[in-house]
């Protein structure tokens, strides 16, 4: 196990923790990119070339920005005001049980895995591999990002396109 | 050869998804569940590309690139949805929203 993988691994988990932890939304939005950053760096580890590149472009680049924007717009205070009322007692400490339970059972799953990686090509996860593989085999999926993204854009100017109602 | 045994992204990958649960479960500000939401459809990536690695097979790729897709389009409308409840109330709390409670 190599020291990258252990850095990159504990900058991701520190990552995610921050996400949870923080209690200013850019906090998290920033503990986010981290996270985002040091997953492509796991990415790049895995020999995914190209999809270390998208992860970078769209998460750390697109989806973070328009996360900063809304932050931007909806508040300038540290903190999105919350409702006084809560609804459920001991929400945090139920949640977290259930939580470090799923990740107990998840973890022993994980550990049980004995496979070894496969020997692959030289240009195993390239953009060529990758853009042959997306425009002949798995053609199907390339038309369905395109009508997964056509939706999102129409649904998000039908949502707050329009002047008050 | 990989920098670390397969079953290790594995074990980092849970580790994200259930942080990312976590997130979802504990925190009541929409925004900050989006964005555990996010952990949580990366911790999957993680584990698809890794078993694309064991494997030696590309469709685990493919299949993340969709994910990747699917999760900026849920951020775009998520992020829209948010907008319009703050501009009609003061707080955002998902305790509150329980317009569509029948």
């Amino acid at each position: 196990m190599s020291l990258l993988f252990i850095v990159a691994a504990f900058i991701a988990v520190a990552g995610a923790a921050g996400v949870v932890l923080a209690k200013s939304p850019v906090h998290s939005v920033l503990a986010l990119v981290v996270n985002f950053i040091a997953l492509a760096v796991l990415f790049l580890s895995l020999q995914a070339e190209f999809m270390a590149v998208i992860q970078l472009i769209i998460y750390a680049g697109a989806v973070m920005v328009l996360f900063l924007f809304v932050i931007a717009l909806l508040t300038a205070r540290k903190e999105l005001p919350t409702s006084p009322q809560k609804w459920l007692k001991n929400q945090e400490v139920l949640g977290a049980a259930l939580g470090l339970g799923l990740m107990a059972v998840l973890g022993t799953v994980a550990l049980a895995g004995r496979g070894a990686a496969a020997e692959v090509p030289a240009d195993f996860g390239s953009v060529v591999a990758f853009g042959r593989s997306l425009l002949t085999t798995n053609v199907f999926v390339f038309e369905l990002t395109a009508f997964v993204l056509l939706v999102a854009v129409i649904g998000v100017v039908i949502l707050v396109g329009r002047r008050e109602a | 050869m990989t920098a670390a045994p397969i079953a290790a992204y594995i074990l980092v990958s849970a580790v994200l998804f259930a942080i990312g649960g976590i997130g979802v479960l504990v925190r009541r500000s929409p925004l900050a569940m989006l964005m555990s939401v996010e952990v949580m459809w990366n911790a999957a990536n993680l584990a698809f590309v890794a078993f694309a690695r064991q494997h030696g097979s590309l469709d685990g790729h493919i299949f993340a690139f969709l994910v990747i897709t699917v999760a900026a389009a849920e951020v775009a409308i998520g992020l829209a949805i948010i907008v319009l409840i703050f501009r009609k109330r003061a707080t955002v709390d998902v305790d509150d929203i329980r317009a569509l409670r029948g």
